[in-house]
């Protein structure tokens, strides 16, 4: 009896490990792991393309990626998709990065803008060393990055009466939606910190009935945005402005005018003008999203 | 020697188990009442989760002490009157209180924490209270104190459990906020008027 039970424990065992081995074989060389008070971060490679992950165990591989050999390319569409606003707003000078992830973002915009001055807020300072030390992300004299929550940050930003004219919401990436970061209270904040001709770019969630109260939330607090989507991506890309949006063919200019410029980071911004839309394809019978009410993680089940 | 009790054990049992409910659901609320100025970082809940503990040993030191005093009914029901009351500012005063602390303080972890004493110090001792006192309210026999005793911490922290699936799970996705913390002072207060109801007509029987 005991004997059998051990033999089953063993064989369950030497299952677990040939499982392992396989898994290992087929992802990519983990190069770096670092503890976190939020996340596992995992850094692994595959030739020369150097990923940061987050939850690897969850199986929910949120990453952010670089080439080594070719550090300007912009590896994944959302990355590429929040340099849309630049149709909309072709020199900023006051950039606002919420979420650091891998500094591809920020790091763009600096190669892009050297004279702008680019606030980068990350909740996680093992992200920002994690960055630092295998992204090639640093601060500069006009790029900080400040280890805190987006949003006191924001509040705070609005009583200084500081404003951006371009900020990049991208803070969703992870397995923990930040409820406090979807409200309609905080896109009022999100406001008073945009100059008049500012562009707000929000990267959020495509599926589930979350898809659905964004949009509402964001509708109430902007009227109207572009709605920006790939047929190759996941993601929703809200573009946002105070004023009233330019029309399509003033896009379609800007984007000729950006062609060259955001080549070599593998920006197609001439295709993302037609993929803009005000359109809305959700259901505005949703509830908005506040301080009151706002169970983002529970919306993102359903 | 046996005591007469004051109050039906049931009654108790039962007020035992709304005032551990209401305990868990407003410190659930508590990380969602402080993230607009404070974030959603850990040392948030940290701080909340502290000040509960902090709040809630005092409130059992105080309640054990106020227990050995010939105990009344009326004392009983004041502490879920005065839970209730104290717990208005809460939905009230969230703004007021939390915003010069933001102001003045920068760090986020004792911003969150003194937002914290602000908020929720006073009810939840005062909710602390209830659990020591309800024993005293139980026993009537010496050897049965730790049973009754026993008998409690499992009914509140039943109450607890509930309180907390029944907050995270749904009422913040049916309610807002504020009806949440409406409802835990509606019960609160209620709790209050039934002990003070059975007190006075009830006690003879």
């Amino acid at each position: 009896m005991l004997k059998n039970r051990i033999k089953f424990i063993a064989s369950g065992f030497s299952l677990l490990i040939v499982s392992l081995f396989l898994a290992a074989e087929s992802s990519a060389e983990t190069i770096h792991e670092e503890r976190s008070k939020y996340r596992d971060i995992t850094v692994t490679q595959i030739g020369e393309r150097r990923c940061l992950l987050f939850n690897v165990h969850r199986g929910d591989r949120n990453q952010t990626c670089m080439m080594l050999d070719n550090p300007d390319q912009l590896v994944f569409d959302y990355t590429r998709m929040s340099f849309a606003g630049l149709l909309l707003q072709q020199s900023p000078k006051n950039i606002l990065v919420i979420g650091l992830g891998g500094g591809s973002i920020p790091m763009t915009f600096a190669d892009l803008f050297p004279s702008a001055q680019i606030d980068v807020i990350e909740i996680d300072d093992a992200v920002v060393k994690v960055a630092g030390e295998y992204f090639d992300f640093n601060e500069t004299q006009n790029m900080k990055v400040h280890v805190g929550d987006g949003r006191p940050f924001i509040k705070r930003a609005g009583l200084r009466g500081e404003k951006y004219d371009y900020i990049v919401l991208d803070a969703f990436s992870g397995d923990y939606i930040p409820e406090h970061m979807l409200t309609r209270e905080f896109l009022e904040e999100v406001k008073a910190v945009m100059t008049n001709d500012g562009v707000l770019i929000a990267n959020t969630f495509s599926t589930s009935r979350l898809y659905d109260h964004e949009s509402v939330t964001y509708q109430r607090a902007f009227s109207e945005f572009y709605n920006f989507k790939l047929p190759t991506s996941g993601n929703r890309i809200i573009i946002a402005q105070l004023g009233v949006l330019p029309p399509r063919e003033e896009l379609v200019e800007a984007s000729r005018s950006l062609e060259l410029s955001l080549d070599k980071y593998g920006i197609n911004i001439i295709d993302y003008p037609r993929r803009l839309t005000t359109r809305a394809d959700w259901d505005m019978s949703r509830r908005e999203l506040t301080d009151q009410y706002s169970p983002g993680n529970l919306l993102r089940g359903n | 020697m046996t005591k007469i009790l004051i109050l039906p054990r049931a009654l108790i049992a039962c007020m035992a188990f709304i005032s551990g409910f209401c305990i868990m659901t407003i410190e659930m609320l508590g990380a969602r009442i402080l993230s607009p100025y404070f974030g959603g970082s850990l040392s948030v809940w940290g701080s909340i989760i502290t000040i509960f503990m902090l709040a809630l040993a005092l409130g059992y030191l105080l309640g054990g002490r106020l227990s050995t005093r010939t105990p009344s009914g009326v004392t009983y029901a004041l502490f879920f009157i005065g839970a209730a009351l104290f717990s208005v500012p809460i939905i009230l005063f969230a703004d007021i209180i939390m915003n010069p602390i933001m102001i003045n303080i920068e760090d986020a972890r004792y911003g969150s924490l003194f937002a914290s004493i602000f908020l929720f110090f006073i009810p939840t001792s005062i909710l602390g209270m209830i659990s020591p006192y309800s024993v005293r309210l139980m026993v009537d026999k010496e050897e049965h104190s730790g049973h009754m005793a026993g008998l409690l911490y499992f009914i509140s922290t039943l109450g607890s459990a509930l309180g907390t699936l029944g907050t995270s799970f749904y009422f913040v996705l049916w309610y807002e906020v504020n009806q949440i913390l409406w409802g835990s002072v509606l019960s609160l207060m209620l709790a209050g008027f039934v002990i003070l109801f059975f007190d006075k007509f009830l006690k003879a029987a």
